[in-house]
Formats: C-alpha cells, sequence, structure tokens
C-alpha cells in the first residue's frame, strides 16, 4: 500500500461557515437565513444535530496525563456520541498526546463534540481535518490461516497490496498492513477467503499534509 | 495532656496546606462531615479558627449548602466528606451543582496512596464517579502537589461557566509533612492552557445582533442564570430600558430583573406563565441571554417559537447550537456582552411599541387572572399553595430569600414568590433534586446572614433531608421552614391525574407530626390550615430568633397551571382542567 492522501467527504448541504476547525472561541460568522415570519408555513423549528451525517476525522491535542483517555472516552458516552474510532499515543512533546478520533454525524453534531471536548481542561486543541488533504492510516495485524497449499496464494495478496508478513507458523502467517480504513477493509475481505484466526487494528490515525501542523495552546513550552 | 490541641509551632503536613489554600481562595466556612481518613485534617482545623466547619447531618446536605452558599454569595461553596459511603453521599449534591453551573469545591478523603485500587476498607474510585459530572477533577496522592491544586481547582471552579471541581485527597498525602509554597496566580494559569474561557463577544457578532435587534418588531429577552452568575442585572436592566424589550426569565433566571418592573413579563416554560409562553410563540427576535434551551422552556423544539430568529448570548460555546439552531452566537460573558451591545442598538420609546405592548398587556391579565387564589382558598375553603407561598414573599417585603424544594411547590415559589432581588430566589433547576431546600437554605443563611432565608418544600422532599434540622439547631442557622403539606407527592399525584387518567401508585405519603418532630429537635414550630391562619403563622416564625417551621396543610389535590405535557410545545399549555377553580 503506498501513502495515499484521502480528501474528506464534503457534504454538500454543510452549512458554510466557511471554518471546519472549531475554535474554541466559537464566534464564528452567522449567515442570516431569510426571515421567517409568517410568510413561511408550516414553520417548524430545525433541531440541531438531526441533518445527513457523514464521516469526521477529529484530532484532539490533550495533555499526557493519567486519566485523560478516560475523561475524553467518559466525555463521548455521556453525550451519547459514537464515535468509530479512536488512537492514541503521544506526540513530538512526551507531556502531550494526540487523539485521532473519527466518527459520523452532521457538521452540527460533530461541532458540539467538539465543543464538548474543549470543555475537558486537558484538551488544549480539537480540529475537524474532514477537509483537509492528509495522510490517513491505521494498522493492523491479521493473523491468516495459511497452509502449504495457500500459503503462496496468501504472500501473493499481500504483496499487492504492500502487506508484510511478519511472521510464518505451519499453518498461519500474520500480515502486517498499514493504511486507510478502507485499504484496510479491502485487504481483510480479501484474505478473509482463506480464514482470519485472529486480528487487530490501531484505529485510524491522520496528519495533514504540506507544511501545516495542528497548533495547540501552550505549544513549545 | 491529652486533649490539648497542638501548638502552631508543628510541623507543616498536608491538612495544613489545604486549610492554608482554603484561606487564601478566601473560603471562610466548610460544609463537611469527618470520617477515618479526613481524621487528619479534623485534627489541625481547630487551628485555623478563620474556617468555620459546619458539621452536617448528611453529606449529600453539605453539597447542597455549599451550593445554596455560592449561590447567594457568588463565591466558591466548600464541601468536605470521607472516604466511600460519605463521598458517594455527596454525588447528588456534586450533580446538582453541575446542572446548575454553580461554583463548588468539593473535597473528599481516600485511603492512603499504596492502598488505592485494593478495595481497602471504605474505598471507592470517587474520582471516576465525579469525573462525568464535575468540570474538573483531581486525585492528590502528594502533599507538595495540594497547593497548586487547590488553586487550580477555585480558579477553574469560578472561571468561566461556573461549575463543581472535586478533589480527592489520600490520607496519607494529608499526613505528609511538606515545604511546597502556594502559587501565584500566572503560575496557575499557565499550567492550563487549555482552559481559556471567552468573556468578550466578538464585535462582528455584536453589530449583526444590534441589526437584529433595531428591525425586530416583536422582539422578547429570554434572561436566564447566566445573568446572575455573572452579576449582569444592572446591564440587562439597562440594554431592556434603551431598547423597550420586554424581559421573560427561566427558573433560574428569576430575580435577574424586579417582577415589578414595567419591562418584566415573566417566568418561561413548562409551568410558566400562559402569556409568558405567547409571547415567545409570537416572537420574531428571541434574545437569549445565559440561558440554555432547556427542553423544560422550550417544550417541542420543532414547535418552538417558529417565527423567530434568535440571538444567544452564553459564555459556555458548546451551548450555543447544541438545543436549537441559532442565527447569531455571541460567545462572552454576559455582561461584558450587554456592556458592548447596549451603545449599539437603538434606543426606544414604549410609545414606539405601543401596539405590541398593549397585546402583550392584555395576554397578562388574563392568564393571571386564571391561575391565582386571592382568597387563599381552593375548592371547599382549603388552603391554596400559591396564597402561601405568596404571603411568604410580601411578608419580608419580597427581600428574603426563598429556597425552593422540587414538585409543586418548587413551581408554586417560581410563579408567586415575588421576587425583586437577585439571589433571593434558589432552586434546583436543572437536576431537580427533591431535599435541596433544607440543606440549601443553610448554606445560603450562612452566606447572607443580614437576609432572611426561608425553605419551601413539599412534604415529599422535607422528608427526605429533613434530618438537618439538627444541623440548624447546633450551629444556630435561623433559616425559616415552610412544608406544604398535601401529603401527597404532589407532581407525581398531578401527572397520574392529568396523564395516567388518575392512576394514583405509590403518590400518597405520611409523614410525621412535624409540630412534634420540630419540637423534639427545640425548633419552634407553627401550623396553618385555613387561609386566615396564614398570616400569624408566617409572623410567628419570622419573630423567633433562631430556625423555626410553619406547617402548612394545603388542599391535597391541587394542581400547578398551567401545563405543558411532555412531548408538547409550549403553545400546548393546558390552563385548566375539570373546573375553573383550578
Ligand atoms: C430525589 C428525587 N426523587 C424523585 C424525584 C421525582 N419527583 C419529582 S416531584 C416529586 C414529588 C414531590 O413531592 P413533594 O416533595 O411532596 O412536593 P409537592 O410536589 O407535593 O409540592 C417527585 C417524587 C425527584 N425530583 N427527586
Amino acid at each position: 500500500m503506498t501513502d495515499q492522501a484521502t480528501t474528506g467527504r464534503r457534504s454538500t448541504d454543510q452549512a458554510t461557515t466557511g471554518r471546519r476547525s472549531t475554535d474554541q472561541a466559537m464566534n464564528r460568522p452567522a449567515t442570516i437565513p431569510a426571515a421567517t415570519g409568517q410568510a413561511a408555513a408550516p414553520a417548524t423549528r430545525e433541531i440541531p444535530g438531526t441533518g445527513a451525517g457523514h464521516r469526521h476525522v477529529l484530532v484532539a491535542v490533550v495533555n499526557n496525563r493519567p486519566g485523560v483517555l478516560n475523561r475524553v472516552a467518559s466525555l463521548m458516552r455521556a453525550r451519547n456520541f459514537n464515535i468509530d474510532s479512536l488512537a492514541v499515543g503521544h506526540t513530538e512533546r512526551p507531556d502531550v498526546s494526540r487523539m485521532t478520533i473519527t466518527l459520523h454525524g452532521d457538521d452540527v453534531a460533530v461541532e458540539q463534540v467538539a465543543k464538548q471536548l474543549y470543555k475537558l481542561i486537558d484538551v488544549l486543541k480539537v480540529q475537524d481535518v474532514s477537509d483537509e488533504p492528509r495522510i490517513e492510516h491505521e494498522l493492523a495485524l491479521i493473523k491468516v490461516r495459511a497452509t502449504n497449499s495457500t500459503r503462496a496464494e496468501v504472500l501473493k495478496i499481500v504483496e499487492l497490496y504492500k502487506g508484510r508478513v511478519v511472521d510464518v507458523a505451519a499453518d498461519s502467517v500474520i500480515v502486517e498492513a498499514t493504511g486507510t480504513e478502507d485499504e484496510i477493509d479491502a485487504l481483510v475481505a480479501l484474505v478473509g477467503g482463506f480464514g482470519i484466526r485472529e486480528m487487530v487494528r490501531t484505529g485510524t490515525t491522520v496528519m495533514v499534509r504540506g507544511p501545516q501542523v495542528v497548533e495547540y495552546e501552550g505549544a513549545g513550552k | 495532656m491529652l486533649h490539648e490541641s497542638k501548638p502552631r509551632g508543628r510541623t507543616r503536613i498536608g491538612a495544613d496546606v489545604l486549610c492554608e489554600g482554603l484561606r487564601r481562595q478566601g473560603v471562610d466556612v466548610i460544609f463537611g462531615y469527618p470520617g477515618g481518613v479526613l481524621l487528619p485534617l479534623y485534627d489541625v482545623l481547630g487551628d485555623y479558627p478563620e474556617l468555620r466547619h459546619v458539621l452536617v447531618r448528611h453529606e449529600q446536605g453539605a453539597a447542597h449548602a455549599a451550593d445554596g452558599y455560592a449561590r447567594v454569595t457568588g463565591r466558591v461553596g466548600v464541601c468536605l466528606a470521607t472516604s466511600g459511603p460519605g463521598a458517594t453521599n455527596l454525588v447528588t449534591g456534586i450533580a446538582n451543582a453541575m446542572l446548575d453551573s454553580i461554583p463548588m469545591v468539593a473535597i473528599t478523603g481516600n485511603v492512603a496512596a499504596a492502598l488505592l485500587g485494593k478495595d481497602a476498607f471504605q474505598e471507592i474510585d470517587i474520582t471516576g464517579i465525579t469525573l462525568p459530572m464535575t468540570k474538573h477533577n483531581y486525585l492528590v496522592r502528594d502533599a507538595n502537589e495540594l497547593p497548586h491544586v487547590i488553586a487550580e481547582a477555585f480558579h477553574i471552579a469560578q472561571t468561566g461557566r461556573p461549575g463543581p471541581v472535586h478533589i480527592d485527597i489520600t490520607k496519607d498525602a494529608l499526613q505528609q509533612e511538606t515545604q511546597a509554597p502556594h502559587p501565584d496566580a500566572e503560575t496557575v494559569l499557565a499550567a492550563i492552557p487549555g482552559f481559556r474561557p471567552t468573556f468578550e463577544g466578538h464585535p462582528r457578532q455584536l453589530r449583526l445582533a444590534a441589526k437584529l435587534i433595531d428591525e425586530a418588531r416583536r422582539p422578547v429577552i429570554l434572561a436566564g442564570h447566566g445573568i446572575l452568575l455573572s452579576g449582569a442585572w444592572d446591564q440587562l436592566r439597562e440594554f431592556a430600558e434603551k431598547t423597550q424589550i420586554p424581559v421573560t426569565h427561566t427558573l433560574l433566571g428569576i430575580g435577574a430583573m424586579d417582577e415589578t418592573h414595567p419591562l418584566s413579563y415573566g417566568y418561561m416554560g413548562m409551568h410558566g406563565w400562559k402569556h409568558v409562553n405567547r409571547a415567545i410563540q409570537s416572537s420574531d427576535l428571541l434574545i437569549a441571554l445565559g440561558m440554555r434551551f432547556d427542553d423544560r422552556v422550550t417544550g417541542k423544539v420543532s414547535a418552538y417559537a417558529t417565527g423567530a430568529r434568535i440571538i444567544h448570548v452564553d459564555i459556555d460555546p458548546a451551548e450555543i447550537g447544541k438545543n436549537v439552531s441559532v442565527d447569531v452566537p455571541i460567545v462572552g460573558d454576559v455582561g461584558r456582552v450587554l456592556d458592548a451591545l447596549t451603545p449599539l442598538v437603538a434606543a426606544r420609546q414604549p410609545e414606539d411599541r405601543a401596539g405590541y405592548f398593549a397585546e402583550l398587556a392584555d395576554w397578562r391579565r388574563g392568564s393571571e387572572a386564571r391561575s391565582w387564589h386571592g382568597s387563599g382558598a381552593w375548592r371547599d375553603g382549603l388552603l391554596s399553595a400559591d396564597y402561601v407561598v405568596e404571603q411568604i414573599g410580601a411578608a419580608a417585603d419580597h427581600d428574603a430569600t426563598l429556597v425552593a424544594d422540587v414538585g409543586q411547590n418548587q413551581m408554586w415559589v417560581a410563579r408567586y414568590g415575588g421576587f425583586r432581588r437577585p439571589h433571593s430566589h434558589l432552586s434546583s433547576g436543572g437536576l431537580g433534586t427533591m431535599g435541596y431546600a433544607l440543606p440549601a437554605a443553610m448554606g445560603a443563611a450562612v452566606g447572607r446572614p443580614d437576609k432572611e432565608t426561608w425553605a419551601i418544600c413539599g412534604d415529599g422532599g422535607f422528608q427526605m433531608t429533613m434530618q438537618q434540622l439538627g444541623t440548624l439547631v447546633q450551629e444556630h442557622i435561623p433559616v425559616k421552614i415552610a412544608i406544604l403539606d398535601n401529603t401527597k407527592l404532589g407532581m407525581i399525584r398531578q401527572w397520574q391525574e392529568l396523564i395516567y387518567s388518575g392512576n394514583y401508585h405509590s403518590s400518597h405519603l405520611m409523614g410525621p407530626d412535624y409540630l412534634k418532630l420540630a419540637e423534639a429537635y427545640g425548633i419552634a414550630a407553627f401550623r396553618a390550615t385555613t387561609p386566615d391562619e396564614v398570616p400569624a403563622a408566617i409572623e410567628a416564625a419570622r419573630a423567633i430568633d433562631g430556625p423555626a417551621l410553619v406547617h402548612f396543610r394545603i388542599a391535597d389535590e391541587q394542581n400547578v397551571f398551567p401545563f405543558m405535557p411532555a412531548g408538547k410545545g409550549l403553545s400546548d399549555l393546558i390552563e385548566e382542567w375539570g373546573g375553573a377553580d383550578e
């Protein structure tokens, strides 16, 4: 698998607020809709967060302290937000960790997630990178059934997908694969026919392409 | 000598650091209850006579008292409990403070660090429990960290949107010798780069808001708790007077504006005044100031004020666009936002809104006449609760602090208490915690000894926390208690009557002889069972120098109207039921 940029799917009905990174000071420019008033019947008020959802990738920069992962996970559960994956590890600074969170929802719902995350004292920055050109990778280890008769075929598929075989046993191999969620899903589907004995995936990690970085409060100290 | 208190010259331990830290934050009272792991602290508390310790009768009451203290003083309330059951008893009070944005620091002891995670005696993962119901929490195992944690906790509790912060301290940290100094404000700030609330509204947003305000023909102000938390009642009044926009308020926004002010229009929502909800439903611009569009305020969101644009001012960005979509969001401290906004809006005269005001006045006359028992009697001459509440409010010329419990009594207090000054009305809004009134009134009376303080409870709620009568006596806290006794869990009974076709399961409630109960504690007590006995009973209680209790035997089956059934919209208020005498 080659490094492959994924560009976020842009939902066409997205509010044109122009900005996807949710700054703490959420004084975003408002687009004032046309006056509702008597003419617009039957008038109903839209309920926020109930629009058509799509996949979002959030980066959360947090203090690397005991319990911070728990705070984030607890908030997600308590606020009834469904996350698809969450990957965490420390950054170039040992006291700072970075999470990649993938989830589905409309823009308002995901902005609400970001704003709730900001309320955690240990959260330094939240950025929705769904619209940025980016490298999005996760790592999977897949233990595939592979006998003398099927091993060659398994290896061929793995090679085709730029995966790596990192362990060979009499009746199985461990395949290591990195790539986007979709790419790994595709590989899993292909080797699935041989029989998957065990699998573990890290969840997606992300980095925006080019010179820009996710800036955060308290950086560079 | 065995009982001699330790001399000041002894070594400084974690417990001292805690006391010093509290003093440095200006704390003068702690509502607490001791236990094994807190004994090192109680061993030194006597060395800090500036820290008054109020010994409660149950830790839930300690948290509610700290909450009541915070609401009336605007300062951080402090409560203290031991590990395990002491800590879990605090939880309801912490949750209550969280949902109502009350600045509070809750302190618990825990077992020695080496025993953490071992299911030691009275060990519970209390920081795990309080995590989702606090603004932030800490587990401290090293006394050297305590000075910083205390300063940070107080900063977080009272900065931005206030809320409770919990500090759990292991017993060995309380005992540990330490020389750690207390940090200055700058050090505290530098350690929490992720906590930088926004105070000033964005200028562009302010201009957009001003434009909408100038164009609106039927604007309504929705004043919430934020006005009180921000101390912005003067700014609210000035803004309303300049623009001539009527002010409605949420449950916790009561007191944000004097109810007798010509622009004060009343209490909104599920049990709010029909004229208020009508004004909101027919508005073309809602100006929401420090409120959060709670479901008790909006009813069914899809049917909420469908012809109105919304300007929403709140210090918590996450509240904006959470429950309703808004047209102009303004993140900031509502007082500072109004300081900047008022000069931008056009001045109006009452005559400019003559038609609008005439209609509003007409609605108001109608709805007020419908739900009011000025004679004091409900059906068959039975004592009417709204009259009792009105009489209590009037007795101290609307200057007393009235602390409501939860249920029908809470709605009667909100509707008929007659509030004229900020912080004169306390209520458990978000959590709706029965048993809140008495302990919260205790804290309120300690925080504002210059104000007469009433706890107004249903018989159900009173029985939940009545053990605090002992605290009132021992600590000489002069709370006046009004029990609105309908021998029912009234609000439950009301729903059963209105929604569950009169299937009254478990809503009838027996109680003690409240006068004898008070007498057992040495508390003066009075009773009123008919309207004409009410004023004298209130005056008798007021004349007592100390706590007093009045048992009002009200009608069993009086309902609170209007009433918005769950899942309905604000326009679907039920105003009467089975006869006009409701
Ligand atoms: C701790 C708690 N338990 C249960 C409830 C549910 N509840 C809400 S109102 C109410 C009845 C209250 O009865 P009472 O205290 O007698 O007051 P009334 O409604 O009669 O004024 C109950 C049980 C609650 N709000 N809080």
